[in-house]
């Protein structure tokens, strides 16, 4: 562990060289001044005050000597003080900022299927509080270091005075550090239980409240609090262990040097008595004895430190260390040709990595192939859980095929650049995610060339102009938290406002009018289809997975899937004709008011049957 | 920052700490003892410059007499002993006390942020909310574990010394009061400056803390529209900002013990001056003014640390009263408790009474609803977009207090209803079904733990969904990952469909709650809801019409007001009608 610990440290000196440099710079001369006030206090009693006493009168310039000496010491370690903390001050925060900015570009960098396998919190913390713990040792680091040089020089100088006294440093500075390496040793298990607690009793107030409103409605908050309580329970008796340590070692290491001071005065009454040393030089010792007790606490820190640190290294690692990020290619589709784009799915198949890493994923997609010609709509239906989501995920390369390809007018998707991708294809995703931010900013996203004029146009077409325009602030709204302050439909349309603001020659609506009322719905996609046939509108291709009818009834060519294999692919018509189960699931509500109507025909019929039957029984 | 805003915040800090301690009487327990084993403590940090004294004037200067020496230095070792065991006796005591205190806090403020109404929840970042439970309370326990001890003991050490440094000289004690004075005077004026600059922090850290969250969160959206280049540089902007705001904070407080500092040297350089003038006076000894050298240096280290100290004091304050405001708060739809009702048995009914509605600073949403359905009835409500359909059902199960009029079940007015009884009697399934990352089984069985993995297979099966459970890699310990996300969308609404039926409502309200499910299996789901929750009242949201013409009775709702009601079957006959065009666009859709 402390070697460990050494080394993480070791790395951050070799990223902050100069800045660390500068900050034991400053350490070492506040503990050279502390020594050497240790000196200027023997010196001014045995020199000063013992002489001025027995003559009876005072000396104007040596008292003077010595007020400015004093004085002047303090003034040296206010410097070191400022190098000292700043140094490390400094050096902590670029730090942490250089390692949150390194973690977040991973989050960014990592593919879909990474973020899948961890949890939000663990993440959030990761960038946040791990960090953090990684590079709090920084801050005593630079004071320590300063402390191991004073220690060295207090030892060295104590021997320049005398070496019996010397051996009580020697005895009293080592079982000092010991006890601290103790201590931390101790302490370590202890941390990392109560820091381990503690991200468990986030992650569980995290969760719950997530699904504050299922709780609610549920009128699950005593449950709740109980499982959050009973975690809690365990982190204070975590908390109250570490303080039980704490209690036991900290008066011991307050005490330890003040025994050494005592043990000066005897010891030095021995020396004086035999007439090798001074008075002087025994007030200096105990006196270097006495400002000495509190750095050396610092070592305590930075190895009490040293645990929590290497667990919050090892979790910052962990993020950086990740391998299977998707990289981009080097090919750009040509940006001559604004058309709409050809879609190409080829012997594709998908598993989605398991719960545990060593079971096999289950597979999600096999055998899935299709194209979605330029221009053309093609309709992407099939039952719960079919893979349609998946399909659509792949489309746009959030998650790659274990094997066979994905192709855009030709080209597998993986060799696009990132630029290339989202520039030609857009997803609508099932679930609306919406920025806390506002209107404008969550449609146009920044992108180039997307001004109020274009998100006007893409929020009309979505038919989400009127509640736009109806906000208070209009496009400067702030939408709150994943939308909260919008309806599920209204965050629907924005989310297809974005796509469209984009002019993607290829669209993939994954579901996305399905809390948009069917006349709006109807809007939009004779919206989609007009722009499509307007001059100088770049027209798109559409992948739509669909249920309803009229939506399917655009398409050129409907895609039916049930659990994730392509069953049958060709017009409406062709598959209402032959493929059974596509013909349950379009027709479902046509079917369900004819059993309907003849329910209620057998209801009729069964209302005027007992009266029959009475007659039957009376007869 | 005029007189007045200082004075504010003095006394907040006051206010926040007696709020505190007046909300966990715990922390008062065995306080007396505490503080006693904490004085004892501080003597032996004393005892040393004493026993130097002792020795050096008795024992040392004028006949060196080594049994002296031997007998000073005897006692005050076994005071240390002594005092060192009343230092592990007083952490001991504090650390258990104040933990204990703060868990409590924690779970109380826990079950609090429950309470508050859904748009009290919504109205702060969900990090924010979960930071009052974690890492305010955090900070709370970290300083009491490091800087509350040392505060305390360095407090009593500041006045035990400066007591013993006056029974060695009041002349000298005057000179080191007057040199620390200025420093005291700045310190104060820093203390503000940077409590200031530690909130800034805080709120930068916040920030932060919601970049970095929708950064995570929105991954699916960032990779699909490139924009990972805007998230890296909002990201950056943000950490850079924090680290900004830190480094101005410590800026303040390195001047702060540079000050302490030069006091320091002040007052050791004015010390000897004058002492030595003393002494050749008489009035003091060598070995008295060599212990005022080192109760100097005692003096000087509380206030030394003191400056670091309370930065971590600030924090820990803040943190205090950001957890003790959401305790403050009084849960707006709250609660009627012990003088509540409970709701009838049997199906209920229910009444709007000119029920009015607007958001927090927004338009009315809902306006003079007047409406009663009577008990058993399956009622489908539809209606354009955001025209109040969700509103109007979290009214009816309320999630929120109406602004105007009343809400009614079984003629007793929701306000007045026991949350227990109105939590077990009415469930609803929101749009936006949220599954806990636990197994499908878990998730069903939340308002119900007792229920048997058998007796959720039936519920399955009577739902008509036992094929579907069936085909899970797991059944019913399949894990469902975070908020759901490892089912597909229609599949969590399944779920989250039967986690409600399991709960025997007597009246259930469904919004958009198969929105995502396919058409035959909703249909399928439909008939058996039907059948199974026959003799409770229903009433479902939904865009799909087919549940409308499956219902008794169909509600029509436009821009925020009920515009029509009936059988379908009457209701389409109006061609020109809102639900005439509604369902002609529906025909024409789904034909
Ligand atoms: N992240 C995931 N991890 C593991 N399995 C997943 C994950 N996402 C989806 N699945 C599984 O993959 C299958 C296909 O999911 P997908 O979301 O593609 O279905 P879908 O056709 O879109 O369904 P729906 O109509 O309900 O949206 C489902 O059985 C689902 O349980
Ligand atoms: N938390 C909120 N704060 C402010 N305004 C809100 C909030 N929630 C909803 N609104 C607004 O209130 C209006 C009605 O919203 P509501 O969610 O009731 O619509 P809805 O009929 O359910 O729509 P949908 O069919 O899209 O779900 C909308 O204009 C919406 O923007
Ligand atoms: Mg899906
Ligand atoms: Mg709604």
């Amino acid at each position: 562990m402390l070697g460990r610990g050494l080394g993480v440290l070791r790395q951050a000196i070799r990223e902050q060289p100069r800045i660390f440099a500068v900050a034991v710079i400053g350490s070492v001369l506040f503990g050279s001044m502390v020594i050497v006030s240790a000196y200027v206090v023997g010196a001014v009693v045995g020199d000063v005050v013992v002489p001025a006493i027995a003559r009876g009168e005072v000396g104007v310039g040596t008292l003077a000597l010595a007020a400015v000496a004093l004085f002047g010491i303090s003034v040296l370690r206010v410097v070191g003080i400022f190098g000292r903390r700043l140094g490390a001050g400094y050096m902590q925060y670029r730090l942490q900022a250089a390692y949150r900015r390194r973690v977040t570009r991973r989050y960014l960098d990592l593919p879909l299927s990474w973020h899948h396998r961890n949890a939000t919190g663990t993440l959030l913390s990761n960038a946040n509080s791990d960090v953090e713990a990684a590079w709090y040792p920084i801050a005593p680091l630079p004071f320590a270091v300063g402390t191991l040089v004073m220690l060295v020089g207090a030892i060295v100088s104590l021997f320049a005075t005398d070496w019996a006294l010397a051996l009580v440093g020697l005895a009293v500075f080592p079982a000092l550090f010991a006890l601290n390496v103790v201590y931390s040793r101790r302490m370590a298990p202890r941390q990392a239980r109560a820091q381990r607690l503690r991200a468990e009793v986030s992650g569980i107030a995290h969760e719950s409240f997530d699904g504050a409103l299922v709780v609610k409605t549920m009128g699950r908050e005593a449950q709740e609090t109980a499982r959050f309580a009973g975690r809690a329970g365990e982190l204070r008796d975590a908390l109250i262990s570490v303080g039980r340590l704490r209690g036991v070692f900290d008066p011991l290491l307050e005490t330890l040097p003040s025994l050494g001071t005592l043990a000066v005065l005897v010891v030095g009454a021995f020396r004086l008595r035999q007439g090798a040393i001074s008075v002087t030089e025994l007030v200096s010792v105990a006196f270097l004895f006495t400002v000495l007790a509190f750095p050396v606490r610092a070592i305590g820190w930075v190895l009490a430190e040293l645990p929590r640190s290497v667990a919050g290294w090892d979790r910052v690692r962990r993020v950086l260390d990740a391998t299977g990020e998707m990289p981009y290619g080097q090919k750009v589709l040509d940006p001559a040709t604004p058309g709409p784009a050809t879609l190409t799915f080829t012997d594709v198949h998908f598993s989605y990595p398991p719960a545990e890493a060593h079971e096999p994923g289950a597979q999600v997609l096999g055998e899935v192939g299709f194209t979605v010609p330029a221009g053309r709509t093609v309709a992407l239906v099939g039952p719960t859980g079919a893979g349609k989501s998946t399909i659509a995920s792949l489309a746009v390369r959030l998650v790659d095929p274990d094997s066979g390809v994905v192709e855009l007018d030709g080209v597998d998707v993986r060799d696009l650049t990132a630029a290339s991708l989202a520039g030609t294809v857009a997803l609508v995703a099932q679930v609306p995610f919406v920025f806390d931010d506002t209107v404008r900013a969550n449609v146009a996203l920044d992108r180039a060339g997307i001004d109020d004029e274009a998100v006007w146009a893409a929020l009309r077409l979505a038919e989400a102009d009127g509640f736009v325009a109806a906000l208070p602030e209009g496009l400067d709204t702030m939408v709150g938290e994943r939308g909260t302050s919008l309806s599920g439909g209204q965050r629907q349309r924005l989310t297809l406002a974005r796509a469209l603001a984009g002019r993607p020659r290829l669209l993939v609506l994954d579901d996305a009018t399905s809390a948009v009322d069917p006349r709006v719905e109807a809007a939009i996609l004779a919206g989609l289809r007009a722009s499509a046939g307007e001059p100088g509108v770049p027209a798109a291709s559409i992948l739509v997975v669909a249920y309803r009818r009229a939506t399917i009834a655009l398409a050129d060519e409907v895609v039916y899937t049930e659990q994730g294999r392509v069953i049958a692919r060709g017009t409406h018509t062709e598959l209402l004709a032959t493929v059974p189960g596509y013909v349950d699931l379009v027709t479902a509500y046509e079917q369900a008011e004819v059993d309907r109507a003849q329910e209620r025909a057998y209801d009729d019929e069964v209302a005027q049957l007992p009266s029959g039957l009475e007659i039957e029984v009376d007869r | 920052m005029t007189n007045d805003e200082r004075d504010a915040r003095t006394e907040t800090t006051w206010q926040t700490l007696r709020r505190g301690l007046a909300l966990s009487p715990e922390l008062r327990t065995g306080l007396a003892a505490t503080l006693g084993l904490a004085l004892v403590y501080m003597v032996g940090r004393v005892a040393v410059p004493v026993a130097v004294q002792q020795g050096i004037d008795r024992g040392i200067v004028g006949g060196l007499n080594l049994d002296v020496v031997w007998s000073v230095v005897a006692v005050t070792a076994a005071i240390l002993v002594v005092t060192t065991a009343c230092g592990y006796l007083m952490m001991r005591r504090l650390f258990t006390v104040s933990e204990t205190a703060l868990a409590n806090v924690r779970t109380r403020a826990f079950r609090h942020v429950h309470d508050l109404s859904m748009l009290h929840q919504q109205s702060e970042r969900r990090g924010s909310l979960v930071s009052r439970v974690t890492s305010d309370v955090d900070q709370i326990t970290q300083f009491l574990q490091w800087g509350g001890v040392i505060l305390l003991v360095n407090l009593g050490q500041l006045v035990v010394t400066t007591a013993v440094m006056l029974a060695y000289s009041w002349q000298l004690t005057l000179v080191v009061l007057v040199a620390f004075l200025p420093a005291v005077l700045v310190i104060r004026q820093l203390q503000r400056r940077l409590g200031a600059a530690y909130a800034t922090v805080r709120q930068r850290t916040g920030t932060l803390l919601g970049a970095i969250g929708e950064s995570v969160v929105g991954a699916p959206v960032i990779r699909a529209y490139g924009i990972a280049g805007r998230t890296a540089r909002r990201l950056d902007e943000a950490i850079d900002n924090q680290r900004l705001a830190q480094q101005r904070a410590i800026r303040i407080s390195i001047v702060g013990s540079s000050v302490g500092e030069l006091a320091a040297g002040l007052a050791l350089a004015g010390v000897v001056v004058l002492g030595v003038t003393l002494g050749v006076d008489g009035t003091l000894s060598i070995g008295q003014l060599t212990a005022f050298l080192f109760l100097v240096t005692l003096f000087i280290q509380p206030v030394q640390i003191a400056t670091e100290v309370l930065n971590e004091a600030q924090n820990a304050i803040a943190g205090w009263r950001r957890v003790l405001d959401v305790l403050d708060v009084a849960p707006d739809v709250a609660d009627p408790g012990e003088q509540g009702r409970d709701l009838p048995a049997g199906p209920l009914d229910i009444r709007f009474a000119g029920v009015r509605f607007a958001y927090p600073g927004g338009p009315p949403v809902l306006h003079d609803i007047d409406l009663e359905i009577p008990a058993k009835s399956r009622v489908a409500v539809v209606g354009e977009t955001g025209s109040g359909k969700t509103t109007f059902a979290k009214l009816l199960t309320r999630l929120m207090d109406p602004s105007a009029g009343a809400v009614l079940l079984s003629g007793v007015p929701l306000a007045q209803v026991r949350f227990d009884s109105l939590r077990s009697r009415v469930v609803m399934v929101p749009q936006d079904g949220f599954l806990f990352d636990a197994t499908v089984g878990d998730n069903v069985r939340f308002a119900r733990p007792e229920l048997t993995d058998e007796q959720l297979g039936a519920a399955f099966t009577e739902l008509g969904l036992a094929d579907w459970l069936d085909g899970l890699p797991a059944g019913l310990d399949t894990p469902v990952g975070e908020r759901g996300e490892a089912l597909s969308v229609g599949e969590r609404q399944l779920v989250a469909l039967a986690r409600a039926y399991v709960a025997d409502p007597d009246l259930l309200v469904l919004d958009e709650a198969t929105s995502a499910v396919d058409p035959a299996t909703e249909v399928r789901l439909q008939r058996t809801l039907d059948a199974v929750t026959r003799g409770r009242t229903t009433l479902a949201i939904a865009h799909r019409l087919s549940t409308a013409q499956a219902a008794d009775e169909v509600i029509v709702v436009d821009r925020g007001r009920i515009v029509q009601r009936g059988p379908h079957d009457e209701l389409v006959h109006d061609s020109d009608s809102v639900y005439g065009l509604l369902y002609a666009s529906w025909l024409e859709q789904t034909r």
